[in-house]
């Protein structure tokens, strides 16, 4: 008998033949994880030189102490076997090796149960993320076309929700969001007004930087940022609310109950934002024209009341007004995001995350689409 | 005999569906050549069952043999690739969204976790479908949701949010509100799941109080052998591998009788038929 060793001292492999038709594996010393697994190879190598073995047994008398990294070896040894239909004799193992590999084999492996890696090409990824996109961009619409029904049922007393609801998303969404709404809509104010003072102020134009200031927060920026910020803390937060309730079933609670969750859950959430977008987008404004203002101020040296008097003669309802308008379509726009992706949540807690990060995305997006028509229709019509 | 709901407000003026669940009827629930897929992947077909008025109809079957599914098709959560699902005469795999919502304040859903609306007190929870269905006023409502709490052991906590209460209660809860509109098909989805086997002997001690005391008829999904020979009266097996029903009825006979060895081996244990047989008989 031949032997040859191969492996370092902690877990020693070594391969002998007792005949020419038997091939012995000796297994000695500690096999621990920590130590690193000798290769299989090693074996299928063996059990491929010639002549090759028609019987595998084990040689374990030398064998101290062991730990899972013993049994993946052995699994791997006996899926050589298998693979080349050879008998092999495991009952020189000890027993709780040999219980152990047997537990590990009971069940086979179910067909089709393994997922197979796919490579596609760059022009089919591509593919797929259009086909995704539209397919998103029509779930929006049928979902926006099931609120709009469920909104022409509420007149009528068809359309069930608790009021008490909808106050709560309303103070959630009014009043809750004051505070960081205040904070960035002067901020955009100031820097309107500071950027625009820089280059006004070589014209001598100074004072311009009131109409730039109102002009800008009325007619697109007091919406928009109100918007963006509503996208990210009620969009998101709707998604997550609507989401949980689904991996807990409360969904399917109303819904077995005959009670539309549409008309329960999204209808409140949708009106809620539609009342507070135009009230956020006045807000928005009053502050980003005293954010200019301030610039103004401090560092233009214009009065406060000469500032003002500038603002409203530059800004006009209509374009109050159509800022107003526009923030309530936004107030759509998130809310039915934020909706939507909630429904498609899947059922586990990290859908939950997939679907608040979706809806601030989808919401985002959908409005600056808006955003962009609303400044090609205003065009045309004259506003 | 018609049967008038006691609670529920038709929604258009007609008892329109009233008369399903005439007991001298058609059987309440008849699932035929039921096929449940998702997409191309079939994962049961050929299920074919009927359940019986008063009857505790267990779903059976291992873990993921897809006893869930099949009981969120017959609640119309998904619709089935092929078959039907049947309420009385009332097709309702086929039926129009409008009955088919009626249909559903005939049932009560105990789902796994319990699934009550966190943001709102179990008095709410169960008052919510008796606001939405009934003609009751706003105490009414509260007096009959303290009773419902109290049928299931919990006076006194009207004023609890869900998370406040432990998953046993919140299970409790869950049942009071799916017998708030005194339903006349009460499902229930692993009734016993994350529960003590004290608190689950408890549960299925109620379940069969309410069907003996509000005559509905129970459908559970289940694999729990103690349950099952408890509150079973009535059974379909489901097996995974060859994703059909393979034994359909009493399950202590099916213990008893059943040839196949797939339904045996699962009844008693993997073998264990003396201990679950006598289990069978403590309960039976």
């Amino acid at each position: 008998m031949q032997a040859q060793k191969q492996t370092p001292p902690n877990n020693e492999l070594s391969f002998a033949r007792a005949d020419n038709s038997t091939l012995v594996v000796r297994i000695a010393g500690d096999w621990h994880l920590r130590h690193g697994l000798p290769s299989g190879d090693l074996v299928a190598k063996q059990l491929d030189t010639a002549p090759k073995p028609t019987r595998l047994t084990f040689d374990a008398a030398d064998l101290r102490d062991w730990d899972s990294g013993l049994l993946t070896f052995l699994i791997g040894v006996s899926e050589l076997c298998h693979k080349r239909n050879l008998p092999a004799d495991w009952s020189p193992l000890p027993e709780g090796v040999r219980s152990l590999v047997q537990l590990a084999e009971a069940v086979p492996e179910k067909t089709g149960a393994r997922h197979e890696a796919s490579h596609s090409s760059f022009i089919e990824e591509l593919g797929h993320e259009a086909i995704s996109y539209a397919q998103s961009l029509d779930d929006f619409l049928r979902f926006l076309g099931e609120v709009t029904i469920a909104f022409a049922r509420m007149p009528f007393g068809k359309a069930r929700f608790r009021r008490v609801d909808l106050m709560i998303v309303i103070q959630d969404c009014g009043a809750r969001a004051f505070g960081i709404v205040t904070l960035v809509t002067f901020l955009v104010g100031v820097i309107l007004a500071f950027e625009g003072a820089v280059q006004l102020q070589q014209f001598g134009a100074a004072i311009f930087v009131a109409d730039l200031v109102g002009i800008a927060m009325s007619r697109d920026m007091g919406a928009m940022m109100a918007a963006i910020i509503m996208a990210g803390r009620t969009g998101a937060a709707f998604a997550a609310q609507l989401g949980s309730m689904k991996v807990t079933q409360e969904i399917d609670a109303l819904t077995t109950m005959g009670i539309s969750p549409l008309e329960f859950l999204v209808l409140p959430r949708v009106l809620a934002l539609v009342l507070m977008m135009p009230l956020l987008c006045i807000y928005s404004d009053c502050l980003g024209v005293a954010g200019g203002a301030f610039v103004s101020a401090t560092m233009l040296h214009i009065p406060l009341g000469t500032y003002l008097r500038e603002t409203q003669a530059a800004v006009t309802l209509t374009d109050i007004f159509g800022g107003v308008f526009k923030a309530a379509v936004y107030g759509i726009i998130i809310a039915v995001s934020g909706c939507l992706r909630g429904f498609q949540c899947g059922n586990s807690s990290s859908a939950v995350g997939d679907a608040a990060t979706e809806a601030v995305v989808t919401g985002v997006v959908y409005v600056i689409v808006a955003c962009g028509i609303f400044a090609f229709i205003f065009n045309v019509i004259g506003i | 005999m018609a049967i008038t709901h006691p609670l529920i407000k038709s929604t258009d003026g007609k008892q329109a569906l009233a008369a399903t669940f005439a007991k001298d009827g058609p059987p309440p629930i008849t699932v035929k050549n039921l096929t449940m897929a998702y997409g191309s992947f079939v994962l049961m077909k050929d299920i074919n069952f009927t359940v019986n008025h008063g009857d505790i109809f267990i779903i059976m079957g291992g873990s993921g043999s897809g006893k869930s599914t099949l009981l969120r098709h017959m609640l119309g959560l998904i619709e089935p690739a092929k078959g039907e699902v049947l309420y009385g005469d009332f097709n309702f795999t086929k039926g129009e969204p409008e009955q088919r919502e009626e249909m559903l304040r005939h049932f009560g859903v105990l789902y796994q976790g319990g699934a009550l609306w966190s943001s709102m007190t179990l008095a709410e929870n169960v008052g919510l479908p008796l606001g939405e269905f009934t003609d009751l006023t706003g105490a009414e409502i509260r007096e009959v949701a303290a009773l419902k709490l109290a049928l299931v052991g919990l006076k006194g906590f009207e004023g609890y949010y869900p998370s406040q209460i432990s998953g046993g209660m919140q299970k409790r809860a869950g049942l009071a509100r799916a017998i708030a509109l005194d339903p006349e098909i009460l499902f229930f989805d692993e009734p016993s799941a994350g529960l003590d086997p004290i608190s689950s002997r408890l549960l299925d001690d109620l379940i069969l109080e309410l069907r003996d005391n509000l005559g509905a008829t129970v459908v559970v999904v289940t694999h729990e052998l103690a349950s099952i020979f408890a509150i079973g009266s009535n059974s379909v097996f489901l097996d995974a591998e060859s994703k059909t029903m393979i034994a359909h009825g009493d399950p202590k006979d099916l213990l008893a009788h059943s040839t196949d060895q797939r339904v045996r081996t699962f009844l008693t244990r993997g073998g264990e038929d003396n201990k679950t047989e006598k289990s069978a008989r403590d309960h039976g």
